[in-house]
């Protein structure tokens, strides 16, 4: 029986501009279960990344989100501060992209470990020592024991990364929301983190939302993808579905569009044409339209609901009508 | 295709580091690229991979004389471009430009786009009427896919993928004959990324350019590249034609690289061997003694650290440094 440990349930995030209010992620429904990698994918202004600081309690000032997040018996969204801490970094722990901002400059990295360690599991701080540089060397950090006493500027970006990473190991959370975790690195060592989340999803049971531009990185690791655009989940499958026989013409396009190695080069790319929308100017009807090569009267008068259709996909072409009309 | 316009010899750029002594200070030189070598003919796009800090930057830099390299020499159209004084230079400049990493960042944001465009026709051709300026701009924004209309708007209003065209806009108006692209796409969508991508192979093939195309991503590199040059720690690892390098790498660092890239399909990612590097990339202040890469070579020996590899032909145009390229046949 596969156990969910987030229930993400009509999420909806909301910004307050001087140009009135920004609709960055619409209607949002998505789960995680135990010991399982969801895949977001998304170009920037899909709302990938405000889905997730949202449910971490993250949201700018400005930022308003309405729905529900069930992790265990909370309510992430109407969690106060104080439940909140409890639970960051410890059962639900978070990996930014960049791993410089993420540490704290004048704090020696082993430093930064062991406050964790100390205030979420009570340690003293020569067991909290040791179960830092335990992990430092799990996550493949040579020489743990001298990078422990260094400061984040004296590494390298894939070793703050590292580092970041572990900090949010450290506790053996249930889930972690990994935004962009390798895009800023190199692709060796990029493989390096990923075959380490993919080693503690299966043999820990941990679960993973990764959220990524980079199909290639989803291929890698990703059990299930959700494909999302201008703020909504335009298409929700599991990793093969989403490879192998996509539905949305916005996936079908996105992987055309990705060279892969494997491939015979051609002479022009396939191309999506124009550009992502603008949050506060989307487009009337299914926000995808005026990109889309497959686009017929409907699309631009009404929004196809996210519906069954081969895949859960929210596109007309894959709809029953009698699936559409109930949209 | 015609004969060699660009040759490099030998390039050196040395940084020196200070590196202790409190009243005399005792210095180590930073070798960011070390005695690389590649000619280029023209209408040729010649692709530059490798990790951060292999020196790929410092290379596109130094071939345009935009850092002063310490040693080797860089020859345009049989001219030594490391000789000429700054006038002479300039004059050698209008063929070649650049189009940089960062699309916002690298355009001034105080000027229009048509300003930032029509900048080196100011530059080179100052003579010229204003109403022709404007003309050869809006002419070159159809080209690069910007609405004429958009003249007088600022780079703030555009989007990433927009802006990156402004910066192509720039670096082609004076129809330059060499131009280094470095990252161009990089900081880009997924589906902005292959517009532009198809954008600067259009204009290559329009214009017959030589291109140097920097990147870190492989798959973009074998689409657009004639041929590709591999670099680790500022030395040279391989250089090979697309097809030959990608399908019979004989660098261990060339095929630890190419089995890292995602592949995006979940099939082939989850069942292709990798070829794990041990450890982190040396200081280059201190790089390793032989071959700079064998403290991270699965194949390293003895000798690898006593000689430096000497330079090798697997095939026609194929170079490799490498002692062991003979056994380092591996199915791609």
């Amino acid at each position: 029986m596969t156990q969910r440990i987030l229930d993400i349930s009509d999420l909806n995030v909301r910004f307050a501009t001087e140009d009135g209010e920004v609709a960055a992620v619409s209607d949002v429904s998505l789960h995680v279960n135990k010991g399982e990698c969801l895949g977001i994918v998304g170009e920037s202004g899909s709302g990938k990344s405000q889905t997730f600081m949202a449910v971490m309690g993250l949201l700018a000032a400005n930022g308003k989100a309405t729905g529900s997040a069930r992790f265990g018996e909370i309510d992430l969204l109407k969690a106060n501060e104080h439940t909140l801490n409890t639970v960051r970094g410890n059962r639900l722990a978070m990996v930014f992209q960049d791993p410089m901002t993420a540490l704290t400059p004048h704090m020696r990295v082993g430093r930064q470990l062991t406050e964790v360690l100390e205030r979420h599991r009570g340690m003293d701080t020569k067991a909290a020592r040791a179960e830092a540089v335990a992990m430092m060397a799990r996550v493949q950090i040579t020489e743990p024991e001298r990078r422990f006493a260094m400061y984040p500027h004296e590494l390298s970006g894939g070793l703050r990364q590292r580092i970041v990473l572990a900090m949010a190991l450290l506790c053996g959370p249930e889930l972690v929301i990994a935004d962009e975790p390798t895009t800023a690195l190199d692709v060796t060592v990029q493989a390096l983190i990923l075959d380490l989340m993919r080693e503690l999803k299966e043999k820990h049971g941990t679960g993973f939302v990764l959220i990524t531009h980079d199909l290639g990185v989803v291929a890698g690791l990703a059990d299930r993808v959700a494909v999302m655009y201008a703020g909504r989940v335009v298409e929700n499958a599991s990793v093969a579905e989403i490879f192998a026989a996509p539905r949305h013409p916005y996936t079908k396009g996105l992987l055309a569009c990705t060279p892969r190695l494997t491939d015979a080069p051609t002479a022009v790319l396939p191309t999506i044409p124009g550009q992502p929308p603008n949050l506060q100017k989307l487009p009337s009807g299914c926000s995808f339209h005026p990109r889309c090569a497959a686009v017929f009267d409907r699309c631009r008068a009404e929004r196809p609901a996210l519906a069954e259709g081969g895949t859960l996909n929210a596109c007309f072409l894959n709809h029953s009508v009698a699936a559409g009309g109930a949209a | 295709m015609s004969e060699t316009v660009l040759e490099v010899k030998d390039l050196k750029v040395h940084y020196p580091v200070r590196t202790g002594g409190l009243i005399v200070g005792r210095y180590t030189p930073l070798k960011a690229l070390d005695g690389v070598s590649f000619e280029l003919k023209a209408g040729e796009t010649l692709g530059v991979v490798g990790e951060s800090g292999c020196g790929k930057s410092t290379l596109g830099r130094a071939v345009l004389q935009l850092l002063t390299a310490t040693g080797g020499a860089v020859a345009w159209l049989g001219r030594t471009l490391t000789a000429l004084d700054a006038k002479e230079l300039k004059a050698e400049r209008e063929h070649m430009q650049i189009v940089f990493q960062d699309p916002l960042a690298s355009l001034d944001p105080r000027m229009t786009a048509g300003d930032i465009i029509a900048e080196p026709l100011r530059n080179y051709r100052p003579a010229m009427s204003k109403a022709e300026m404007k003309s050869k701009v809006k002419d070159m924004m159809v080209r690069v896919g910007l609405h004429p209309a958009m003249i007088n708007r600022y780079p703030h209003e555009f989007s990433g993928g927009q802006c990156q065209r402004i910066g192509i806009a720039r670096a082609m108006i004076l129809d330059p004959k060499l131009v280094v692209c470095d990252e161009p796409v990089s900081a880009l969508d997924v589906s902005i990324r292959a517009q532009v991508v198809n954008l600067l192979m259009e204009l290559q093939r329009a214009m017959n350019l030589t291109m140097i195309f920097i990147s870190h991503d492989l798959s973009i590199v074998r689409h657009i590249s004639h041929r590709v040059m591999v670099l680790y720690l500022g030395k040279t690892m391989e250089i090979a034609p697309r097809d030959a390098l990608y399908a019979d790498p004989r660098h261990p660092y060339t095929q630890a690289l190419l089995s890292a890239v995602p592949v995006p399909d979940p099939s082939v990612a989850r069942a292709r061997p990798r070829i794990p590097l041990a450890g982190e990339l040396p200081s280059p202040l201190n790089p390793p003694s032989g071959c700079v890469f064998r403290t991270r070579c699965p194949r390293a020996t003895a000798v690898c650290a006593a000689l430096v590899p000497p330079q090798e032909q697997p095939g026609a145009g194929h170079d490799v440094w490498c002692h062991h390229w003979r056994e380092t046949k591996v199915a791609p």
